[in-house]
């Protein structure tokens, strides 16, 4: 067997590791148009904190790793598929055979249409050569405006914060994160950041940047006026890299659209990560752009090119951050059915929960970390509350002791003194 | 022969012996709060749960780390973290489904039970035999096994 995967993220290098876990003859080609070892963005914040070099983002730390596992590294850009004649051609004209292909190209950040973005001295904060440029420029006591307050915006929030930077965020919603927190828990961690000297500015527009005076850039808010910067990035959103399929006719939407097999093309054809719209755990297909959905796409997307038939059950979106020391996180569906909230705006903790019935959907926590993962568990096993429910209502910080009750009780009676 | 830690709820007494045992071999203090493994007090039943990683076998946690810093040891099975690897980016805290990974704020890394090398002071510390560390075959972790199939996202069995 042929096996091609495009794109040397954690979903393509989780899916040839697979693959050769279950094919030790096949030949697996791994194709990546970034520089270096494949790499993990989502280290990228611990790089420009100085917490890790940029040999800590690794995603494989052992010497030769892909060489030892018979798996080629191909550096280049797909540029076209034809599908006709299962063939996948890169921009510098090489042509490349498949019997089964993987797409795993992830996503690119995206600007907001407004002047001056390309000038130096702004940049996105995606890749390894993002983070290095931005490292050039945040030095301590640089000014930077920080052009969206989403997941990934604030995440990077937290390493300029310890840069020493003098830090603006500018979210044109009017909280920050308004997609991971509800108007409450936004509130809160801006009340945070704003403590630790950040300065939020949400409700604000990004209007352009033009040139300062030397090095410095110019950039205008609405509301604010125009403020001076050493450095602007930009989080505003991204995009899943599928350009290259144009003309394939795979069903492209916010994403590659995959079944449960996470197959785009019902045969050969499989797409997993960042750049795939695949099952959500609660029905319908959707882009969840997270490391472990990138992890279980690649590993489930190789089972089936191997000739294995697993379902997915769906991604479940979940998140962690720490914005400036305060972390945060949410799973699932929050936003919808019977919620439970326990808010301490004095100690910066919050926690709601959502329900379907009596099994828990959703949730967010700020300043919880002790066995957060429970609330994974609860939601993806949709475990039956039972008389915890009503226990969860009065008390959603429970939440943990509710998964034990629910998955430990019944094993000490069944197994008595075994 | 792979061991584990067989749990006893019905065993345990809520003396917390394991917890002090375990945060002061692995963090050098005494304090349930760095304890790898944790007793749940469920006051209203007078019931008291030992709860810590069952080392188990679809290690979501090892699978969402993103730079490669959870691994198994050969020797016991255990899922470790390796302190000069992790990030401190806390997925492996939101992945695992038991909750069985803490944040530890003072280091800036994470938490979860490594059997201590195939020696687990919890274990010895226990004085009642609640936590024992035995044949792997006699842990009866069958139904948190079934319960982290149940979670799995992803195909259950290996094809
Ligand atoms: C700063 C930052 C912080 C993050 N923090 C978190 C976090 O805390 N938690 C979390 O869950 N997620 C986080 N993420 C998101 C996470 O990194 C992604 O979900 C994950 O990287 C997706 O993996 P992937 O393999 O699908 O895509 P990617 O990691 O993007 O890898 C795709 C690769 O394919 C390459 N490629 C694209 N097009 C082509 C082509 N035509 N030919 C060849 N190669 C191509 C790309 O250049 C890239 O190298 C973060 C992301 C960033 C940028
Ligand atoms: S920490 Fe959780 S996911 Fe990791 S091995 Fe233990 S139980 Fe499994
Ligand atoms: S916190 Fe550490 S061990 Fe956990 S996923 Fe992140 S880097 Fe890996």
């Amino acid at each position: 067997m042929r096996y091609v995967i495009v794109g040397a993220g954690p979903a393509g290098v989780v899916a040839a590791e697979t693959l050769r876990g279950r094919d030790a003859g096949g030949e697996i080609a791994l194709i990546g148009d970034e520089p270096g070892e494949p790499y993990a963005r989502m280290a990228i914040p611990y790089v420009l904190t100085g917490k890790i070099g940029e040999s800590g983002a690794r995603l494989r730390k052992t010497k030769d790793h892909y060489r030892a596992l018979g798996i080629r590294t191909v550096p280049g850009r797909a540029a076209r598929l034809d599908r006709g004649k299962k063939e996948l051609a890169l921009a510098d004209g090489t042509k490349l055979t498949f019997d089964s292909l993987l797409i795993a190209t992830g996503a690119h950040a995206i600007k907001p249409p407004v002047p001056g973005l390309d000038l130096p001295g702004v940049h996105h904060c995606w890749t390894m050569a993002d983070a290095r440029a931005i490292a050039k420029r945040a030095s301590k006591g640089a000014e930077v405006v920080l052009v969206g307050a989403g997941f990934i915006g604030c995440i990077i929030l937290e390493s300029l914060v310890e840069r020493g930077v003098k830090l603006s965020v500018v979210e044109s919603e009017s909280r920050m994160l308004p997609k991971m927190m509800d108007e409450a828990g936004g509130e809160m961690i801006a009340r945070w950041c704003a403590a630790k000297g950040v300065k939020v500015l949400t409700a604000t527009r990004l209007k352009g940047v033009a040139q300062g005076k030397g090095e410095r850039l110019a950039v205008t808010l609405d509301p604010g006026g125009t403020v001076p910067a050493d450095l602007v990035v930009i989080a505003t959103g991204v995009k899943a890299n599928t350009d290259f399929l144009a003309g394939s006719n795979l069903k492209l939407e916010d994403g590659v659209r995959v079944d449960d097999r996470l197959c785009a093309d019902g045969n050969s054809i499989y797409a997993a990560g960042d750049c795939a719209q695949g099952p959500d755990f609660s029905g319908g297909f959707m882009v969840h752009a997270i490391q472990p959905t990138a992890a279980e796409h690649g590993r489930i997307a190789a089972v089936n090119m191997t000739g294995g038939d697993a379902r997915y059950k769906g991604s479940l979106i979940m998140n962690v951050l720490d914005t400036a020391g305060l972390i945060s996180a949410s799973f699932g569906h929050w936003e919808r059915g019977e919620e439970a909230r326990a808010l301490d705006a004095k100690a910066f903790r919050y926690v709601k929960l959502a329900f379907d019935g009596d099994r828990l959907a959703g949730a967010l926590t700020i300043g919880l970390t002790d066995h957060v993962g429970a609330i994974r568990g609860l939601i993806q096993t949709r475990a039956a509350l039972g008389g915890w429910k009503a226990k969860l209502m009065r008390d959603p910080t429970r939440v943990a002791e509710a998964f034990v009750a629910s998955s430990c009780a019944p094993r000490a009676q069944a197994r008595g003194t075994s | 022969m792979m061991m584990s830690l067989h749990i006893d709820p019905a065993k345990c007494t809520g003396c917390l012996q394991c917890e002090l045992a375990c945060s002061y071999d692995n963090e050098g203090v005494f304090n349930p709060s760095k304890s790898r493994i944790k007793v749940f007090n469920f006051h209203d039943e007078g019931r008291f749960v030992p709860y810590t990683c069952t080392q188990c076998a679809e290690a979501w946690c090892l699978q969402a780390c993103p730079v490669d810093a959870i691994s198994v040891d050969l020797k016991t099975g255990a899922k470790v973290v390796s302190d000069s690897l992790c990030v401190g980016c806390k997925v492996c805290t939101i992945a695992c489904p038991f909750g069985t990974v803490n944040y530890n704020a003072s280091t800036g890394k994470v938490l979860k039970c490594d059997l201590c090398g195939g020696d687990p002071e919890c274990a010895k510390a226990c004085p009642t035999q609640a936590i024992t560390y035995v044949d792997a075959n006699w842990t009866g972790l069958e139904r948190m096994r079934t319960w982290a199939a149940k979670t799995d996202s992803g195909p259950r069995a290996t094809h």
